[in-house]
């Protein structure tokens, strides 16, 4: 089928371009590094923290830092499609017969599977922490990053498209990814907080993806918490793909 | 001949609209042109910039949505079926578009197969325009490498790779060295020679005249004129002739003579010469110079120019094509 073939090579094409400099792979990495260096002894010095899930630190900790990951690792790539538009390769692109859709899934794909290599990388650091984690929940959880990934990606292509230059870009994605970070009970348990705030992470759909992969990280198959995190962020990446994908329609209007 | 046209455009209209402070603003780019390309023939499109130029290549190419009027290109309507336009049509935009990040090659294989065509094909595509455009020096390196005069034969070799029948270029030699625009000057009419038809965007009166079989001049959203160059120019008023004498009194009793023997368009004197214009100036010399040494009035030196686009320009707009060009 065309869209297959026409996302197929899109992904190729954007892939040749992130292995060309490979070092921004590891480079992206750095922020849940340190969070995991600097910040976990922090969460291990305060002991039995009420409202923190039962378990080891580290084993709730590190799938939030994956979602962590997922939204920041992916904010920015926004930028490299202002480039293509201002040297035209996107409009050459829309002069061709390729599908539109095609054009943006080769890239959240790309960006979906340089993720995914990075939360493996982010993991494997993690075991000599301490880090126990359910083989096939792990798998599982992977392919929420991804969606989660592919949520964060469309956005900023969105805004790429409809801003065209860099400089509102950056402030603009900074907006969003702060607050529904600081809302999903990552880096402190929501129990913690006041009632307000919790009842304001509950419109956070990214709350919903930590909930489901700290169970599935445990393994706790039967917790509701992972099929609602799986259609929560399901049906918000599809929603804003087609937002990203009507910007570029746009474009060419 | 109708089906011998490959654009054919009847009142094409592009309005954009802005969203500024004070509302909504409508800026009007293509007031309604009518358009008719032949097969096989270049066809210039003249205009100084923001004349509505780009935007109208960027209708033909459905990059752009019309706002009015119809258009069929190589028989396809424009709003029906942009699918086969773009399958069939193939289109260098301002920016080129080559992706810099990427080998020529890379770009070169990429372009075919999104027109479709197999790896294989694509590859035996590639190493086809590499040599046609003597690229094999340059072209395994990142397109960022590259001089001005490479990118552009890139970029001209991705609007080509599929081999359309259609080749649509906006001002294709704007920044380059001489050397360059002369190399691709002669791509151009190489493609004419085969068949293939160029639709080009210029707001060089040179290139115009040097390389178009037609040519329509575009100012402000509107086509002004339109007709083969020396159709063009011979609609100025003839050509510029300018007699050189020993002194004034002998000019001016040339200018008088002149005017009495010889149906000119226009005469003056400055000094010690006289400027006339008139219609076949190559034709009318003998004449001319034979009735001046009738009255022994001898001319020191004689120059013949013939009228440019300019002054074609200059004639229907009032503005000199060159005021605009260094603005």
């Amino acid at each position: 089928m065309k869209i297959f073939h026409d996302t197929k090579l899109m992904f190729i094409r954007n892939m040749q371009h992130t292995l060309r400099s490979p070092i921004f792979v590891f480079v992206s990495m750095f922020q849940p590094l340190m969070y995991l260096l600097l910040f976990m002894p922090l969460l291990n010095g305060l002991g039995n923290v009420p409202g923190l899930p039962a378990g080891k630190t580290v084993d709730v900790f590190i799938p939030g830092l994956l979602v962590l990951q997922a939204l920041f690792g992916t904010a920015f790539v926004g930028f490299s499609l202002i480039d293509d538009i201002r040297t035209g390769v996107i409009e050459r692109f829309l002069v061709t017969p390729v599908k539109r859709s095609a054009i943006l899934l080769g890239r959240v794909l790309r960006d979906a599977v340089v993720l995914l290599v990075q939360c493996v990388l982010i993991t494997l650091v993690a075991l000599p922490f301490g880090l126990s984690v359910n083989i096939g929940g792990f798998l599982l959880s992977l392919l929420l990053y991804a969606l989660i990934g592919v949520t964060m990606a469309s956005i900023s292509y969105g805004f790429a498209l409809i801003y065209k230059i860099e400089d509102p870009l950056a402030p603009t994605l900074n907006t969003i990814t702060l607050p529904v970070s600081l809302l999903s009970g990552i880096i402190l348990p929501l129990a913690l907080a006041p009632i307000w705030l919790q009842d304001l992470a509950k419109i956070n759909p990214f709350s919903y993806a930590v909930d489901a992969a700290r169970a599935l990280f445990a393994g706790n198959f039967q917790n509701i918490g992972i099929v609602e995190g799986f259609v929560v962020i399901g049906v918000l990446a599809i929603l804003v793909f087609l937002w990203a994908l009507n910007s570029l329609k746009k474009m060419a209007s | 001949m109708i089906g011998d046209l490959v654009i054919e455009t009847k009142g094409l209209r592009k309005t954009f609209v802005s969203k500024d402070r004070g509302g909504r603003k409508e800026v009007e780019a293509v007031k309604g042109i009518d358009l008719a390309v032949r097969k096989g023939e270049i066809f210039g499109f003249l205009g100084p910039n923001g004349a509505g130029k780009s935007t109208t290549q960027k209708m033909l190419s459905t990059l752009l949505c019309p706002t009015g009027g119809e258009a069929k290109v190589l028989g396809y309507d424009l709003a029906e079926q942009q699918e086969e336009i773009r399958q069939n049509v193939g289109c260098v935009s301002q920016a080129g578009g080559a992706d810099l990040g990427s080998t020529g090659v890379e770009n070169l294989v990429l372009q075919a197969q999104l027109y479709g065509l197999d790896i294989l094909t694509a590859k035996k595509y590639a190493v086809e325009f590499v040599e046609r455009f003597q690229m094999s020096s340059f072209i395994e390196r990142p397109a960022s490498s590259y001089s001005g005069g490479q990118k552009r034969r890139l970029d001209v070799a991705l609007g080509m790779i599929h081999h359309p029948q259609l080749l649509l270029l906006d001002e294709p030699t704007s920044g380059l060295d001489p050397q360059s625009r002369a190399y691709l000057w002669g791509e151009i009419k190489k493609l004419k020679a085969e068949g293939v038809t160029v639709f080009l965007t210029t707001q060089y009166m040179d290139e115009a005249d040097k390389l178009c079989d037609m040519i329509a001049i575009i100012d402000n959203g509107r086509i002004i004129v339109t007709g083969t160059p020396g159709e063009l120019k011979s609609n100025v008023g003839g050509d510029a002739i300018v007699f050189s004498f020993s002194s004034e009194e002998t000019a001016r009793n040339a200018k008088t003579l002149l005017t009495e023997n010889v149906q000119v368009e226009r005469i003056q004197t400055s000094d010690n010469s006289v400027y006339l214009n008139i219609k076949d100036g190559e034709k009318m010399m003998p004449e001319l110079l034979r009735s001046l040494d009738a009255r022994n009035l001898e001319a020191q030196s004689v120059t013949l120019s013939r009228p440019s686009l300019d002054d074609v320009f200059l004639k229907y707009t009032g503005r000199s094509l060159r005021e605009d060009e260094r603005k």
